[in-house]
């Protein structure tokens, strides 16, 4: 039975999250707007027994996760968008080395230093590689408190199942914001074996590695089409998001995390004005969930899509490449920190129901 | 017939790929005989880095961790947090550890991890073909200083052993070569001190090892060796920069010396399952 609801700050149930999954390797450093999962963690982690490293810039925190995890530890890391640009050169080694790691990212507006209100200018970065080489990570964007505790708990799971990192894309004020949660009596945590845990050998005969340099060309090739199956089994069974009104929609938004709850006020306003709009919000950034979309685009209610987004048209890409052309894909988005008024978004909706604006971008 | 020399269990059969006359082969054989001295091949978990060490996680038959570049001391706390009681070591080089590497090192002996560092130092970045390391030496010729290291050019070179001696943390550091048989058997002495300091949890250990790379460095192995007592002792002399005083009884239990507090006093967090 769930425990007596309390309001907590997202960030600090990030941090309550992952002690709740087993984590008790936390590696970090300052930064904005993130910072309350590390103090949170500067308390706790260390009343629980677990690791918790104040390190000494983004680049040595995800390599101490690297560290743990080749060890074979559920472990994690918290940053922001400038911060986690200089994780990515861990976050490839991991992808090669295949461990298991979560990365949360509290994206703030860039690009450079950009400033520290909230924003998802770094969806590329997060679906699209970010680092060096051919790899995926799975990318979760959770959309309230609540779903931010259980997929933060999910995301260990999945980490160590695929032996991968899973990244966690908040924005500020999904990190800054109080809500009520209920947390669980029991996490339902999977613990998986991990036999090529770089431990000690433990009496085995062979000495345990974990490295992601391949030097052979063909020896490479293979490691790589090794992870693209994996990536393939991923894209097969952990794609996740919420079909809102799509019954009947005449105009389909698609939005994710913080963003998706301002357009979720904006369906009943449309719906006051006699415009049937559903929603589409991706859960999992990668893998993406093309299949809704174009399923979607091949509803004859569905007239076009509108993407909503904190950023300059990132996942319209993706979106796009679901539509395949069958229906329109408009745009709104907001820019350096700032939100959409749902009257903004009730216009675009507006326009494009009365076929007053062209496909594409706007601001 | 009684066994008078046989290859150490701490090394795999795997070839080495160094060049002839480089030190590495001599460095490897002296840690993976202190593991297997001190019982810990079993146990132990090494960080290769980056450079011409890179396969090292290969050739040493303890677990390893393959550690991007200059990030080795990172990695090893990450696993030394976890695994308190296992000998945790890095392998690095010196383009790796004094250059790209400074900030993980400066602070992993900040913070008194208690790992061991091999650093490995032989003045030129030798997989990448020969160019100017921190470590090089002023008049020194390499691939990108190929008029000699001129300070006013391209500045002085780094002694890490002495800076790092100045760092609250730093438990033991000491410098050594490998050059001839009484140098080997002292540097032999200083990794298997290293090693005590680990297990006695007093902190962050450094040995560095000076290194000849004769094929960077244009010359016959025995000449780089020559060399390196002529030229490199000079700027990096041999000796204790911190922890001299530390003593160890015969079973390597800690009898006496000035030590840091340990920074790691977290409790374990419990094996992984194997």
């Amino acid at each position: 039975m769930a425990q007596k609801r309390v309001l907590m700050k997202g960030n600090e149930v990030i941090a309550e999250a992952a002690i709740r999954a087993g984590c008790r390797n936390y590696f970090g450093y300052p930064i904005t707007p993130q910072t309350e999962v590390m103090h949170y963690m500067a308390k706790k982690m260390v009343q629980v027994g677990g690791n918790f490293v104040q390190a000494e810039s983004e680049v040595a925190a995800i390599n101490m996760v690297y560290g743990a995890a080749a060890a074979g530890f559920r472990v994690m890391t918290s940053s922001s968008s400038p911060g986690i640009s200089l994780k990515q050169e861990g976050i490839s080694y991991i992808a090669g080395a295949e461990l298991p790691a979560v990365v949360v990212n509290i994206v703030r507006a860039g690009p450079g230093l950009g400033g520290i209100q909230p924003a998802q200018g770094d969806y590329f970065q997060a679906t699209k590689g970010g680092g060096h080489g051919d790899y995926r990570n799975i990318v979760i964007a959770p959309a309230s408190v609540q779903e931010l505790y259980e997929l933060v708990v999910e995301a260990f799971n999945l980490a160590d199942k695929y032996r991968m990192t899973c990244m966690i894309v908040g924005d500020g004020t999904l990190g800054q914001m109080m809500e009520p949660v209920a947390f669980r009596d029991e996490e339902p945590i999977v613990n998986v074996e991990k036999p090529w845990a770089a431990c000690g050998r433990k009496g085995d005969s062979f000495h345990h590695t974990v490295t992601s340099i391949y030097i052979d060309p063909d020896v490479l090739e293979k490691k790589n089409l090794e992870l693209q199956d994996k990536y393939k089994i991923v894209e097969a069974n952990e794609v996740r998001y919420e079909a809102i009104n799509m019954e009947d929609a005449e105009i389909v938004i698609t939005a994710f995390a913080t963003c998706s709850r301002i357009c979720r006020n904006v369906i009943r306003q449309a719906a006051e004005l006699g415009i049937k709009v559903g929603m589409i919000r991706p859960i999992t950034l990668w893998p993406f969930p093309y299949k809704a979309i174009s399923e979607a685009a091949d509803m004859s209610s569905v007239k076009a899509f509108l993407d909503v987004e904190l950023n300059a048209g990132q996942m319209i890409e993706d979106v796009r490449l679901g539509a395949n052309g069958k229906k329109p894909v408009y745009f709104h988005g907001r820019l350096g920190g700032n939100l959409p008024m749902q009257k903004e978004i009730l216009d675009k909706i507006v326009a494009i129901h009365e076929g007053k604006i062209t496909e594409g971008g706007n601001f | 017939m009684a066994v008078v020399f046989e290859p150490t269990k701490g090394l795999t059969d795997k070839p080495f790929h160094y060049c002839p006359g480089c030190c590495h082969g001599i460095i490897h054989r002296l840690v993976a005989e202190t593991l297997v001295a001190n019982d810990a091949l079993e146990t132990a978990v090494g960080v290769a880095s980056v450079g011409c060490t890179y396969n090292s996680y290969e050739y040493i038959a303890c677990d390893m961790v393959q550690a991007a570049h200059g990030r080795a001391p990172a990695v090893a706390t990450g696993i030394k947090r976890n695994l308190k009681d296992s000998f945790v070591f890095t392998y690095q080089g010196d383009g790796d550890l004094a250059s790209i590497g400074t900030a993980e090192i400066v602070h992993a002996a900040a913070r008194s991890e208690n790992i061991t560092v091999i650093f490995v130092n032989n003045a030129v970045y030798g997989m990448t073909s020969g160019q100017m390391a921190p470590t090089t030496l002023v008049g020194q010729v390499t691939t990108t200083s190929p008029w000699g290291r001129d300070p006013s050019y391209q500045g002085y070179p780094i002694n890490v052993s002495e800076f790092l001696s100045n760092l609250a943390g730093a438990a033991y550091i000491e410098r050594v070569c490998v050059t001839d048989f009484k140098n080997i058997q002292n540097a032999k002495r200083a990794i298997q001190k290293a090693f005590n300091v680990q297990k006695n949890k007093l902190g962050f250990s450094l040995v560095e090892v000076l290194s000849t790379c004769p094929t960077n460095w244009g010359k016959d192995p025995l000449v780089a060796m020559e060399w390196l007592k002529e030229n490199m002792e000079k700027q990096y002399p041999l000796g204790c920069y911190k922890g001299a005083d530390i003593t160890f009884d015969a079973d390597g239990k800690y009898v006496s010396g000035a030590i840091p507090a340990t920074a790691n006093n977290c409790v374990n967090v419990g094996e992984v399952k194997k």
